[in-house]
């Protein structure tokens, strides 16, 4: 898993929630939609075809409670789109979770939605936390998880998926 | 160091004597939800710890509109024998997830469950640690067990005595309102306090429910005599009541005195915008649907009060409203009560219990600039249908007195 990400920043404000990421009108309602489609409709009520701008490699700096409401894997549209990492003020405990889950890093970083404008470049450790913005060169320290945390687990195994995969497996759950 | 009410849940499913806020720990689960089984299909594992103490219920898009959404529906049944699930409520004789899951028993005092929905926070209504597992529920169903980090615990003090007419939905709103909708964010909050002790078991069941609306990883009330009365002949199996030690720590403690409580609305964009109803009177806000349902405001008494606002008048022309009881159950007992005919007989829709209007999918989605008053829990953009339609969050007499208004009013006008 790669643990360090430079790129630019998009950003949005307070409590963005995944009903904005993952819209129920337009995805839930519709259970044969693939993750490639649902993606198209990430975000499309506040910021309309910003999906057509983000490019592979960019990231989402948010406010606080970033990822509030409902349970929907609103890391899913993200990583689909190509963001490489997210940084908020605050994260929801649910899509954190989905985030660890669905190995999309995403760190906890009190004072990163003063610490850098939209467009701005930034390096990002998620092992140590350290976040630097290149464009003014100042540094601020991201809440990183303890190496031996299960979601810091779960997440340097690429997700959810690749960890139940191996886990299973030593557990003698699947037959060979 | 004495422990709050989830550091003892926690510890004790850990197989531990204590825990401390920050610590990641390993619990074994008393029960989940079977959202995930395809996944535990997919990885090849073909049983769960415990197919005893798996729920399944679809409710938010039963019946199905859709030839796709009838086929999930299969596959679930498929899935559901293939496992052996004992726990599965097919539409008709269920309802949804938070009520149904309730009533058959899934949550007793002491518990601690993770499972589908981030509404999964109602269960704090009963004493019991749980929360939402979405993709993770899979480990439950693998392994029996989840890792957890342990939450700060903030104590929110209820006092005083609620006003007639005020309600579990009006107390959250107005704390949501003071406090934002991240004081409980990744947090377990307990709720006490004379009010706490004062509402019926289905008003704290709103403000459970509306736990992960302030961020809540669990939203507990201390147990009672009520709810005891809810639970018995649901759980069979022995329980003790949890209480946070004298001397535990609490992050912090909020108190609020709610003698002067007057009804409250959450205006639209987000459920912390609440504002006492009677500051928005001047602005007569049409409305165009009044929407009673969901898991956070459609049990029987809901019900009642807007039968006793509705019996003999019908909703404003210009409305429509619809409501979902919360369970199969508690439309039968609405109806055996008179209330559904009353609300019929206005020119309400009654529809079967269904999560469909809350979240936008299903019976009964908003267009462009349609206003709706809501006893649901969320009103974020988009929540309900259209960006550009605006809900507002209220309690059940509000939105019954709404209906029949035409406006969003002050349902104490309408008593």
């Amino acid at each position: 898993m790669q643990t360090t990400f430079t790129g630019r920043v998009w950003k949005f404000g307070e409590a963005i929630s995944t009903d904005l990421m993952v819209p129920g009108s337009k995805v839930l309602a519709n259970p044969g939609i693939t993750p490639e489609e649902a993606a198209q409709f990430c975000m499309s009520a506040n910021r309309p075809g910003w999906v057509d701008q983000v490019q592979p490699g960019d990231l989402l700096v948010a406010g606080t409670n970033f990822g509030c409401g409902s349970s929907r894997n609103g890391s899913q549209p993200l990583k689909v789109l190509g963001i490489a990492c997210v940084l908020a003020d605050s994260v929801s405990r649910i899509h954190l979770r989905n985030a660890v889950n669905t190995g999309l890093p995403t760190l906890v970083a009190p004072g990163i939605s003063a610490f850098v404008e939209e467009g701005q470049r930034l390096e990002v450790n998620i092992v140590s936390g350290q976040v630097k913005n290149l464009d003014t060169g100042k540094t601020l320290q991201a809440q990183a998880w303890p190496e031996d945390s299960p979601p810091f687990q779960i997440l340097m195994a690429g997700g959810l998926d690749a960890y139940m995969k191996d886990k299973v497996r030593k557990a003698g759950l699947v037959r060979a | 160091m004495g422990m709050t009410i989830a550091e003892k849940i926690l510890a004790k499913h850990a197989g531990v004597d204590s825990v401390k806020p920050g610590q990641y720990v390993w619990c074994k689960v008393d029960a989940t939800s079977g959202h995930s089984l395809r996944a535990l299909e997919l990885l090849g594992v073909d049983r769960v710890w415990d197919p005893e103490r798996v729920f399944i219920v679809d409710d938010h898009q039963a019946p199905p509109p859709t030839i796709e959404v009838a086929n999930r529906m299969r596959e679930t049944r498929r899935l559901v024998k293939k496992y052996g699930i004992k726990h599965y409520y097919e539409y008709g004789r269920g309802g949804i997830l938070h009520q149904v899951f309730a009533e058959r028993g899934m949550y007793a005092p002491g518990e601690l469950i993770a499972q589908g929905d981030s509404h999964s926070t109602s269960g704090g209504v009963f004493n019991a640690c749980v929360t939402n597992a979405n993709m993770d529920a899979v480990h439950i169903l693998a392994f029996g067990d989840l890792w957890f980090r342990v939450p700060e615990s903030v104590r929110v003090v209820l006092n005083g005595t609620l006003p007639a007419w005020c309600v579990g939905k009006d107390v959250i709103l107005k704390v949501a309102s003071e406090l934002g909708t991240d004081y409980g964010l990744y947090k377990s909050v307990e709720y006490v306090g004379p009010v706490a002790a004062q509402m019926t078991l289905a008003q704290r069941w709103t403000i459970s429910n509306m736990g992960v609306e302030v961020g809540a990883k669990f939203a507990l009330f201390e147990a009672d005599a009520k709810t005891d009365a809810f639970l018995k002949d649901r759980v069979t199996r022995p329980y003790e009541h949890v209480t946070a030690d004298p001397d535990a720590a609490y992050e912090a403690q909020y108190e609020f005195d709610l003698s002067t409580l007057t009804p409250m609305v959450a205006r639209p964009g987000d459920p912390g915008n609440g504002v006492p109803v009677e500051s928005v009177l001047t602005e007569h806000v049409k409305i165009d649907q009044a929407f009673l349902g969901s898991c956070t405001n459609a049990r029987l008494e809901d019900l009642e009060v807007a039968a006793r606002i509705i019996k003999g008048k019908q909703i404003h022309p210009d409305v429509r409203m619809l409501v979902s009881p919360s369970s199969q159950e508690v439309f039968g007992q609405a109806l055996k009560a008179g209330y559904l005919e009353i609300l019929a007989d206005a020119g309400a829709l009654v529809e079967h219990s269904t999560c469909g209007p809350c979240y936008g999918g299903h019976m009964g989605v908003l267009g462009d600039h349609e206003v709706c008053i809501s006893s649901s829990n969320r009103n974020f953009q988009g929540r309900m249908g259209s960006p550009l339609a605006k809900v507002w969050l209220a309690s059940p007499a509000t939105v019954a007195a709404s209906a029949i208004a035409g406006e969003i009013v002050d349902p104490r006008q309408y008593l």
